[in-house]
């Protein structure tokens, strides 16, 4: 399979501050790849340099075949690259706004393509109005579809549904799967686990540092977490998870409604130190595998006991940097 | 609590929140402390209106005693640097037209005789008036210098043609503006000033408004080169400066009835140059500033020199050597020379070769170095 992205060793600092830290990563050709990661984890920073608006420190490697330290001119015009926050003018139309972008990258026939944009979104009859008083989700679909004007071969998509309503990411959602059928492929940034779960595959970025990759259900393994899930009444609940917080042999507690997460990577130290609260009144165990956010969290406390607390926080908003 | 219609709590709250921010943003921070000095040095040394040492041009036919001790005296005076002691009528006129004599003193041929026989020979002073302000003083004083610098040679046996009047019969020539308007001046020179503030603020925030907004970010992923950055976003502004010459033209013409002795499409080639060189610095600052109010700060802070060391506020010649130095970097020096000259008194382009060049050359240095400074990434 041909890789859309293959890059290696990618380092970017801001002054003292290493952003992104010997990064390698491949994203298949057709393929949608969740990128996700906490604040200021470098996710941004690497959108950038993939796209060439941030020159990388070190590494090196290729974006559809072109070197992206030499030739950011050429994956330029092959990238559609969304902005965090909404980088359309605001004071435009929104027929404006998609002719100026058509003609900024040359392509034919504006009048056309702007008409079929707006036809296909839907938008045609709402085509003199200003970009501003657009709601946050016809924001995303109309910047998505400024994006994918001049018909690039990747597209880099940063946290592109964040405020969005459930309605409207599930229609952002189903447009990127047609888009990655035709022979697209999507590299997106974000924290929702639901969408990450659409992802073909997946990157997690913590602190600059890429932690693991591969399919939903690899990643899940790959964190070695082994969780047991308890339900019961709030009351019980919140005594248990005062119980089991720092115990000996749990490492994650983690509550999510009428139930608690209770997990640790040592599944024998986990069932003994549960033990002595299975048969606690009200509360229902059982032993669910872990859910994807489960296996994020936790692969990031472990990168926080191993690299130190301190370092961690150092870097927390280097994301807006 | 009782909610008191006003807290002191509440309010250096905020005071210290605004004095946080005022910190962070040291560009501002900079500017408050440096605009104070930078006034203080504009207004208390540059700017004086009592012009001294103006240049001078003589055409002596006389070559007498008498001839030699007025022009001694002018010299002496403090108003008159004589320039071109002894030139020809021609020469004398073109460099009153380009502006590189304020004055022609012209001494008939004789002079010295007559004065002894008390004939009151006439002397003729041609003043370039474009500028009254800059010449008023020294013409004012005129008179009794030439009468002070006779009497003192008028003695011994001479002193019987000490006449009661004055020894010569004075003409004076205001060239270009006879009546000494001062509209005159002021008026062309407004097209400089006007364009000048429109195009620097304009195109300083183009840029920035792009950057502020996150819209830039977008821009450069696009395959928009610099040039056609620069160029695109400052075109416009062209023909919004091309606009405004029509009507401040128009309105000297109809209001002020200022004539345009010059030649209407050299006028528009000249404020070609000048606007493409203010939109050039202008991009300059839009590069350099983070936000419109930074943009918008350093616009101002090129503009009140421009307005105060060009000559459009208080006669250049009078202005001490630095600030002239100064004042020769600023494209609006160049300009209102040029604009002056070509309206009030129909200068070609021979005589405004020199501030068009000028122009020029400020032009292209503030291009290239703005395109140099502009950044296809965001590092």
């Amino acid at each position: 399979m041909s890789m859309a992205i293959s890059v290696s060793g990618l380092t970017k600092r801001f002054g003292e501050r290493v952003v992104v830290n010997d990064l390698s990563l491949n994203v298949p050709a057709g393929q949608i790849m969740g990128f996700l990661g906490p604040n200021g984890s470098g996710k941004t920073t690497t959108l950038r340099m993939l796209c060439g608006l941030l020159t990388p420190d070190g590494g090196q490697g290729r974006c559809l075949g072109h070197d992206i330290r030499t030739e950011a001119a050429a994956i330029k015009r092959q990238v559609g690259y969304m902005t965090q926050k909404f980088s359309l003018y605001e004071d435009l139309s929104i027929q404006e706004n998609l002719a100026f972008f058509a003609r900024v990258h040359g392509l034919p026939k504006v009048g056309v393509l702007v008409r079929e944009t707006l036809e296909r979104l839907g938008l045609w009859s709402r085509r003199s109005q200003l970009a501003a008083h657009l709601s946050g989700g016809w924001k995303q679909r109309l910047a998505l579809a400024a994006c994918i004007l001049h018909r690039p071969r990747l597209l880099l998509l940063d946290e592109p549904t964040a405020g969005v309503d459930p309605q409207a990411r599930r229609d952002f959602w189903a447009e990127l799967h047609r888009l990655a059928a035709d022979g697209l492929t999507v590299l997106v940034s974000t924290h929702y686990m639901d969408e990450a779960e659409r992802c073909h595959g997946i990157a997690y970025l913590a602190y600059g540092t890429l932690l693991t990759c591969g399919t939903v259900d690899q990643v899940v393994a790959s964190s070695g977490l082994t969780t047991t899930r308890a339900s019961g009444p709030p009351e019980a609940l919140a005594r248990l998870h005062q119980a089991l917080h720092g115990l000996a042999g749990v490492e994650m507690v983690a509550p999510f409604g009428r139930a608690l997460h209770v997990g640790s990577s040592d599944a024998q130290a986990l069932g003994a130190a549960l033990a002595p609260f299975r048969h606690t009144p009200d509360i229902v165990w059982s032993d669910d595998p872990p859910s994807l956010e489960d296996a994020f969290i936790h692969l990031m406390a472990g990168v926080t006991r191993t690299q130190g607390q301190g370092q961690g926080q150092g870097q927390a908003g280097a994301e807006h940097g | 609590m009782v909610d008191r219609w006003f807290s002191v709590r509440r309010w250096l709250a905020l005071m210290l929140k605004e004095f946080i921010q005022m910190r962070r943003d040291r560009m501002t921070f900079s500017m408050m402390i440096s605009v104070p000095l930078m006034q203080l040095a504009l207004f208390g040394f540059a700017v004086n209106s009592d012009p001294k040492h103006l240049p001078t041009a003589i055409i002596d036919a006389d070559h007498g005693p008498f001839s030699r001790a007025v022009i001694s005296a002018l010299e002496v005076s403090g108003y008159y640097r004589i320039e071109a002691p002894n030139v020809s009528e021609q020469e004398a006129d073109r460099l009153l037209s380009a502006g590189s004599v304020q004055f022609i003193i012209s001494f008939p041929p004789d002079f010295s005789r007559r004065v002894a026989r008390g004939e009151r020979p006439p002397l003729l002073v041609e003043a370039d008036a474009t500028d009254p302000a800059a010449t008023s003083n020294a013409l004012g004083s005129l008179s009794a210098i030439i009468a002070a610098a006779l009497d003192r040679d008028l003695r011994g046996p001479l002193a019987v043609l000490k006449p009661a009047d004055q020894p010569v019969s004075l003409t004076l020539h205001r060239r270009y503006n006879p009546e000494g308007v001062t509209q005159y001046n002021v008026v062309p020179g407004l097209i400089g000033v006007v364009l000048s503030s429109t195009m620097v603020i304009m195109t300083a925030m183009a840029v920035t408004r792009e950057r502020e907004r996150g819209t830039m970010e977008a821009l450069l992923v696009t395959p928009i080169r610099p040039l056609e950055m620069m160029l695109g976003k400052i075109t416009p502004y062209i023909l919004i400066g091309l606009v405004q010459i029509a009507i401040i033209l128009l309105a000297a013409r109809l209001l002020f009835t200022i004539p345009l002795r010059g030649d209407l499409l050299l006028l528009m080639v000249c404020c070609l140059v000048f606007i493409g060189t203010n939109l050039a610095i202008g991009f300059i600052f839009s590069i350099m500033a983070r936000t419109q109010l930074q943009a918008m700060q350093m616009a101002s802070s090129f503009l009140m020199p421009s307005i105060l060391l060009s000559g459009f506020m208080f006669p250049y010649r009078g202005m001490p050597g630095w600030a002239q130095g100064l004042g020769e970097v600023l494209p609006l020096t160049h300009f209102l020379r040029i604009v002056r000259g070509i309206v009030l008194k129909g200068n070609g382009l021979p005589d405004i070769s020199h501030d068009l060049l000028a122009l020029g050359v400020l032009w292209l240095g503030i291009a290239l170095l703005s395109l140099r400074l502009y950044r296809k990434t965001l590092d």
